[in-house]
């Protein structure tokens, strides 16, 4: 039996926890309506500003998943997978707030784990990164946590 | 006026009315200019051989995607969707179609909010539970103030 190497390195393990720095995103509704499109959700709350307007909402809203469009911020210390074959393994997201044009959401990651385990195709790195998105009213309006997987 | 999915209205076990998508490859092209996500292994089809992979795949965000909208159509404008989860197990490819699914597997109130839990999923065309995962939704209450 060999001994597996680690690929968690003491440079990925002292990045979890640190904060990225925040990325200001604005959101136009043009944006929102190619999103809306592209998922192809024909929801009347992503495009068509009457409908919205006289909806509990009150105006267009971003649909749920539209917050993939956004980038957090660079990193403030180096978080390189190890490994160079990257999958995506999920997604779990918390909602609070609703999304409008106009916003501005500033958008932080931080690794918030990393753990080494064997896979069918050698070992695999499985990372959790969460990512906060915060508006232009100091508003937490989601939170996501993605993992990934290099191997 | 659109219709209104209260809370008791809705009883443990009971089905997510289904979703059925037909992703094409111009929609993952689309998908990609939309979200930014621009890996290749979502628009070009060499590329994606040279990945070990039988062509072009649906990106996971884009499942969770329409994993989202099978919960938004079910609670309509009045509802809000809270919580989102699903886990990336198996690849599905454009030309297929993708069927989302789910049921109720706890109501229960938390303070003022009226919430719900479902297990959901996507299978492919073959039956195949590609995409599992979760969610829950606040909905209104025929006794209780409506979501602001």
């Amino acid at each position: 039996m060999t001994t597996e190497q680690n690929y968690i390195t003491d440079e990925l393990r002292n990045a979890v926890g640190v904060e990225s720095e925040p990325e200001v995103y604005e959101v136009e509704k043009g944006a929102i309506n190619r999103f809306a499109e592209a998922i192809d959700d024909p929801n009347p709350l992503y495009r068509d500003e009457a409908a919205a307007r006289s909806s509990r909402l009150g105006g267009i809203i971003a649909p749920p998943t539209f917050f993939r469009a956004m980038r957090a911020g660079p990193p403030r210390v180096r978080v390189e997978s190890p490994l160079k074959r990257n999958l995506d393994g999920g997604s779990e997201w918390e909602f609070y707030e609703p999304v409008r044009p106009g916003d501005r959401i500033a958008v932080t990651q931080r690794l918030a784990g990393v753990v080494q385990r064997p896979g069918r195709l050698g070992p695999m790195v499985i990372m959790t990164r969460e990512t906060r998105y915060v508006n232009q009213l100091g508003q937490l309006v989601a939170i996501q946590r993605s993992t990934g997987i290099s191997y | 006026m659109a219709k209104v999915l209260y809370w008791e209205d809705v009883q443990e076990g009971m089905e997510v009315p289904t979703l059925v998508k037909h992703p094409t490859t111009q929609q993952l092209v689309k998908y990609a200019g939309a979200s930014g996500d621009f890996y290749q292994i979502h628009y070009d089809t060499e590329f994606a051989k040279r990945n070990g992979l039988p062509g072009v795949i649906i990106h996971g965000a884009l499942k969770n995607a329409f994993l989202a909208q099978l919960m938004t159509d079910w609670i309509g404008e009045y509802g809000a969707l809270r919580k989102l989860s699903c886990q990336y197990r198996g690849m599905d490819v454009p030309g297929d179609a993708l069927t989302c699914k789910g049921h109720v597997t706890k109501k229960y109130r938390e303070g003022d909010r009226y919430l719900v839990d479902c297990d959901i999923w996507l299978e492919n065309g073959k039956g195949e539970r590609t995409t599992p995962g979760g969610a829950t939704v606040q909905l209104p209450s025929r006794t209780a103030a409506p979501l602001p």
